[in-house]
């Protein structure tokens, strides 16, 4: 690529300095140029299938890793074909970019726990987000500064969506990532949903409000440059107002969510650009967050404009005391539950967000490894809405050297019959059986593991307090369900050590 | 311009039916490896990010572009590192 900018730089000196042959040496240099966007558009065409190949690659746990690789390799070809580009004459600021961002990047990554993924993908979506706002504002002071003052409508147009969208990204995704983390303003945690008095009405009042700077912008974008500054701080609110609503139950669907916004924004910044590397990669990464968005609402039954309303998700703790006077529940203690697990000869393992939160996991496996060597079958059910994110429980599995194939979700459901005990670990509402029978309920519809149809259903709880859902579970109170009342790990800790001294 | 406009749009809608043909694939299991596999592509912001870095404008654009560089860089090392580490954990029995 050098090579031919080189070439292209020396045609156009000599077009100055040899006037006779100047036409010819024009049309050279234009060749030679347009060889060399040949040359970067192809270049950026092989990053692109790479993408898609290792999109493909992710879909066994076997090739995954290659897969994650290969669209690794495809984004550093873009790079440096980017860095190849001849208009390219500032390459300190570039180098120190690159080396400041890989640095942090890599610490990130690095240090991060695997029980605070869901924060850490929040995290990095945010970071794409302001990326690409970042992007859309330097092209449209680019714009701005240029001596021609023609800029093209759809550019404008897609500067201003880009904002939007990627400012939205950025600060959803602080608030998300504060949420998840349990940030406190003035005491209270911000976890729980939190609104203000009209806020729909105004969100959409701020939403309208960008549009119309949006309009002002491409309609006269020399007095648009304060309305392009207004519109980022407008859409920053906007992000927080859309996020703060949501409970911790549904944050599965808003990290889905920012996700596919985090792509839609590098996807309009292609468009600002003429880009088309961008708007590839930019698209699937949209699509990739729409699908999970879809299957993360599907999964609970509920709609994404539900979701995202928010309000869902209270923790009621008081109100679900109330109702569960006057039945009674059947306890048991570690020794006891240890001698239903070895006369088992199939027991299925259904964690939830608790597990995540005792950091239960490691304990878990080994009990299930134990029961493995006296021979029973050990299968665990993740719900995809169980933990924070989709696929929460699946890493924390998988750090705790869980085997893949023992992972499975709802599929497990036509095997329940045969099973001798489900085992809850800090799931609830995934496990409600009121999901399928009670119309009254929040969480009617949504599908669930039907554990009360297994001959024995064990429950590692703390206390009977509902889940996060704040919804009474009528699973504690059935002739077959057994409670084992504690901290997870603390219970399943000591269900390991009885069974390695048998 | 609407030619240009034409080109981009229908390069969207294409990478958008590749992008939920290929997704949707993707097992349960392996959501969250996709999410940040995913997310890290969408750190390809980085090409815009550098050129806008390179174009030599003036302050605006040095400091614009470097803040883009950054953030874009740090999407797309801690995204592919962390789907890394992830990504070794899920093994066969």
């Amino acid at each position: 690529m050098n090579d031919l900018s080189h070439v292209s730089g020396l045609l156009a000196q000599a077009i100055s300095s040899a006037p006779a042959t100047a036409a010819a040496l024009t049309e050279a240099a234009e060749h030679a140029d347009s060889l060399l966007k040949l040359g970067i558009n192809l270049a950026y065409l092989v990053s692109a299938a790479l993408f898609i190949f290792g999109l493909k690659m992710m879909s066994h746990p076997r090739s995954a890793r290659r897969g994650n690789l290969l669209s690794a390799v495809g984004m550093l070809i873009a790079i440096v074909v980017t860095l190849g580009d001849k208009e390219i004459v500032s390459w300190w600021t570039i180098g120190a970019g690159l080396i400041t961002g890989s640095v942090i990047g890599a610490v990130l990554a690095l240090r991060v726990q695997m029980t605070a993924m869901p924060q850490m993908v929040g995290m990095l979506n945010g970071f794409g987000g302001l990326g690409s706002a970042t992007v859309a504002f330097a092209e449209f002071l680019r714009v701005y500064f240029d001596p021609l003052r023609d800029p093209r409508l759809d550019t404008l147009i897609t500067i201003g969506l880009s904002a939007l969208i990627g400012m939205v990204t950025f600060t959803g995704s602080v608030t998300a990532y504060g949420k998840l983390e349990g940030w406190k303003i003035k005491g209270r945690s911000i976890s729980n949903p939190l609104l203000v008095p009209r806020h729909h009405l105004l969100s959409i009042v701020l939403l309208l409000v960008c549009v119309g700077l949006g309009v002002l912008m491409t309609r006269d974008y020399q007095a648009g440059l304060w309305a392009i500054i207004a519109l980022y701080l407008i859409a920053a609110v906007l992000g927080v107002m859309a996020v703060i609503p949501i409970g911790g139950a549904d944050m599965p669907v808003v990290i889905s969510l920012l996700n596919s916004y985090s792509g839609l924004a590098a996807m309009t910044t292609g468009f600002a650009l003429d880009n088309y590397c961008l708007i590839i990669s930019g698209s699937l990464v949209g699509a990739s967050g729409i699908i999970l968005t879809k299957i993360m609402c599907n999964a609970m039954n509920r709609s994404l404009l539900n979701v995202v309303a928010g309000g869902f998700g209270q923790e009621l703790s008081s109100a679900g005391a109330t109702s569960a006077e006057g039945k009674t529940v059947r306890q048991m203690d570690a020794e006891e539950a240890v001698m239903v697990l070895e006369a088992a000869q199939k027991v299925f393992i259904i964690p939830g967000y608790g597990m995540a939160v005792a950091q239960a996991q490691h304990a878990v496996a080994e009990m299930a490894a134990q029961l493995g060597k006296k021979g029973v079958e050990v299968r665990y059910g993740v719900h995809p809405v169980a933990g924070r994110m989709p696929g929460h429980m699946n890493v924390l599995l998988a750090e705790a050297n869980v085997p893949y194939e023992q992972l499975a979700d709802l599929e497990l459901n036509s095997e329940m019959d045969q099973c001798d005990v489900a085992l809850v670990i800090g799931a609830n509402d995934v496990v409600n059986p009121a999901a399928r029978h009670d119309r009254g309920s929040p969480i009617f519809g949504m599908p669930i593991f039907d554990v009360d149809k297994a001959k024995t259903v064990m429950v590692f709880k703390r206390s009977l307090n509902p889940g996060f859902a704040g919804i009474e579970n009528e699973l504690f109170y059935l002739p077959n369900t057994v409670m084992v009342f504690g901290d997870a790990k603390k219970m399943v800790s000591s269900i390991v050590s009885e069974l390695k001294g048998h | 311009m609407i030619e240009l406009f034409t080109n981009n749009f229908v390069i969207f809608v294409l990478a958008m039916f590749i992008g939920f043909e290929v997704i949707a694939k993707v097992p349960p299991i392996l959501h969250t490896p996709l999410m940040s596999g995913s997310n890290a592509i969408s750190g390809i912001t980085i090409v815009g990010a550098v050129v806008i870095a390179g174009l030599h404008k003036g302050a605006w654009s040095e400091v614009l572009g470097f803040l883009a560089v950054t953030f874009a860089m740090i999407n797309v090392v801690g995204g592919y590192k962390v789907t890394d580490r992830m990504l070794a954990m899920f093994k066969k029995k």
